[in-house]
């Protein structure tokens, strides 16, 4: 096992969950204004997902992506300093929590209108084979994507052209409010996968190195092969749907259930287990990450807000 | 400066996309029937020969889908031409056009550029009914971030193609297919009109129309009768529709005092309406009569011949709303639809 890895995974990890808790703390405050959904207790999908890209993969993400964010540029000021709707933020203060860009990263948004992205994704992985590059694309969704005819016309054009793209389904178990075997016709979201046809994975979501290994695979699949794959996450989410979505629809019991898999805790104990950091090392490591997210909504109370005078920049390039 | 040859609608922009993509291997086209078909339309006919399925690229009837790749493609640096069959198709992926390729931009702050052509027929064809008829340009430039453009002549199709390829923002290229035979002189090789400028195609001292795409033609041929009676209109073919050329439209109708507006699509929130504010929040003092539009029925369009007829704007109805216009005759008696303006 490699402590360093483990020890980055944990660390990117602790980041997404502290950022996020003090995203909502800052929603209860006000000072963080419309949607804001929580990524609490996923946190090991995307984490996973990304460590196991190239630095120059393309990351294709929906409105619950503070995670990918962080996972792709660790740059937390700016995912905060977006959320406040600041200058400095990953989108100039444009964006907000559910549009957050770093073209420079590849990390091409943030798109908030379920399924609307999966045909986009599959058209930048189209675009590196149009250019012989070797760049895989990663896209991200729910659950509750996968009735969305935009979701299946995706698939179906990277199944046709055999494009290098990873579908990555994250089943949190609810679309909003709505459990699964109530919008679902099929067990499984890695089903609706065959079709088109590609290959598919299920995988534990809140097992990073699970989570890690799949995506690899799909990942040197995609780029040796030119293919596209699906890997279905299984995970839950700790929070509502959204801030304003108290989660009443799910029992104690369940919620309860599902926190002793948080993967935080999961990758933690396994350290502790392998000998590769004590409980107090941890601690630390957590320490420094309440730090940095400290730094980083001290940063964006400090930050202008976006100047008056550009609200119509940016329309026409 | 080249030399001018007669070619058609078709043809015309075929030698825009012809040339484009000789120019740039970044340009590709996509769409339904556009290879091995030659094109529902044969807009792109013998383009796959020449370019290969890399880039002459069938898909299945999945508007959403390819709509989606191109905006995917240009945001990491390809610049697509998606064409639609028609544009009544475009519905099915108008989220694509109205929240994802308008609005990455912004969103962005600016940190991606999309240069991506949206092309094909649109508007009123022949007795083809409800759902393959209708002229839907108010819908597409409600939406800032778009860029939209109907050419009405070939050499307006070909400078516009090329120039609208050459943008780096998303257009929305609206073409007819009852134009696509029509002939007209194109300069061979190198021809670009810029985006977002009207052209004068009659001049005329009497009254302004403003109008675009097919109903240019209709215009025309009332500016003809009318010129019979000593009535000289000046007719103005906007081309772009956004960004609208409100310099030459307010520039023309401060000469005349009159304007009127012909336009396929419906009355309600069309584009009529944004040319009739423009007109009289600029040129208010100049003008003689209130500014008036001549549409469409407010109706889906019948299948029914003569019904179809009665729908659409025709010369004699322009010639009329032209007469109304000076005061040389009486409101004319249409069928008045269910919420509808005249």
């Amino acid at each position: 096992m490699d402590a360093s890895l483990l020890l980055d995974l944990y660390r990117s990890m602790a980041l997404c969950r502290r950022f996020e808790e003090a995203a909502a703390k800052a929603y209860t405050q006000g000072k963080i204004r419309g949607f804001l959904h929580l990524y609490i207790g996923q946190e090991a999908v995307a984490v996973g997902a990304i460590s196991a890209a190239e630095s120059t993969d393309y990351i294709v993400a929906t409105y619950r992506e503070h995670a990918h964010y962080l996972a792709r540029t660790g740059d937390a000021r700016a995912a905060m300093a977006e959320l406040y709707g600041r200058a400095t933020g990953a989108s100039g203060g444009r964006g907000g929590s559910m549009h957050l860009f770093d073209a420079g990263k590849r990390f091409l948004g943030g798109w908030a209108i379920v399924g609307g992205h999966v045909p986009i994704a599959a058209g930048v992985a189209f675009a590196s084979k149009y250019r012989d590059e070797k760049d895989v694309t990663l896209c991200f969704f729910g659950d509750g994507t996968a009735n969305m005819g935009a979701f299946h016309e995706g698939l179906a054009l990277a199944g046709l052209w055999k494009l290098p793209v990873v579908f990555i389904c994250e089943n949190n178990q609810y679309a909003m409010g709505t459990p699964l075997y109530r919008t679902l016709s099929v067990p499984d979201v890695a089903v609706r996968a065959r079709g088109y046809p590609m290959e598919s994975e299920i995988v534990n979501g809140d097992d990073v190195l699970e989570m890690r290994d799949a995506v690899r695979r799909a990942v040197e699949r995609a780029r040796k092969d030119s293919l596209p794959f699906f890997i279905e996450a299984k995970t839950y989410r700790f929070r509502g749907h959204s801030m304003a979505d108290p989660a009443k629809y799910r029992s104690k019991e369940e919620v309860q259930k599902w926190m002793e898999r948080d993967p935080i805790n999961v990758l933690g104990q396994r350290m502790q287990t392998l000998g590769i950091a004590s409980a107090e090392q941890l601690r630390a490591l957590d320490d420094d990450v309440k730090a940095q997210v400290e730094d980083a909504v001290e940063f964006a109370e400090q930050s202008p807000l976006p100047a008056p005078e550009t609200v119509t920049e940016h329309v026409y390039a | 400066m080249p030399e001018p040859r007669v070619v058609t609608f078709r043809e015309a922009l075929r030698e825009a996309m012809v040339e484009e993509m000789e120019r740039d291997p970044s340009i590709f086209l996509m769409g339904e029937e556009v290879g091995h078909y030659q094109g529902a339309y044969k807009v792109s006919e013998g383009m796959l020969a020449r370019f290969g399925e890399k880039r002459v690229i069938d898909t299945p009837i999945a508007e959403t889908g390819f709509a989606g790749v191109g905006i995917g493609a240009a945001m990491i640096g390809l610049r697509p031409i998606i064409e639609f069959m028609t544009w009544n198709f475009s519905l099915t992926a108008y989220d694509q056009l109205v929240n994802n390729a308008a609005k990455l931009r912004y969103m962005s702050n600016g940190q991606f550029t999309l240069p991506i052509v949206f092309r094909g027929p649109g508007g009123a064809a022949h007795a083809v009914a409800a759902q393959h008829s209708q002229a839907l340009e108010s819908l597409y430039a409600h939406v800032p971030g778009l860029k939209v453009v109907m050419p009405a002549t070939p050499a307006d199709a070909k400078g516009l193609l090329k120039a609208a390829i050459r943008d780096d923002n998303p257009v929305v290229f609206i073409e007819s297919e009852v134009m696509y035979a029509l002939k007209g002189e194109v300069p061979a090789g190198e021809h670009v009109v810029p985006l977002g400028l009207a052209d004068v195609k009659r001049p005329g001292r009497d009254v302004t129309v403003v109008t675009w795409a097919k109903m240019l033609h209709t215009s025309l041929k009332a500016a003809e009768e009318l010129a019979r009676d000593g009535i000289e209109v000046e007719v103005l073919d906007l081309r772009t529709i956004r960004p609208l050329d409100c310099e030459t439209i307010v520039d023309s109708v401060r000469r005349t005092g009159r304007c009127l507006v012909v336009q396929e699509g419906w009355p309600f929130a069309g584009v009529a309406s944004e040319v009739i504010m423009l007109v009289v929040r600029a040129a208010f003092d100049e003008l003689d009569a209130p500014p008036e539009r001549l549409t469409s029925l407010d109706v889906p369009m019948p299948y029914a011949t003569n019904l179809e007829t009665l729908v659409l704007p025709s010369p004699d109805r322009v010639v009329a709303a032209v007469r109304r216009l000076l005061g040389l005759e009486e409101v004319p008696v249409r069928p008045a639809a269910a919420g509808g303006t005249r």
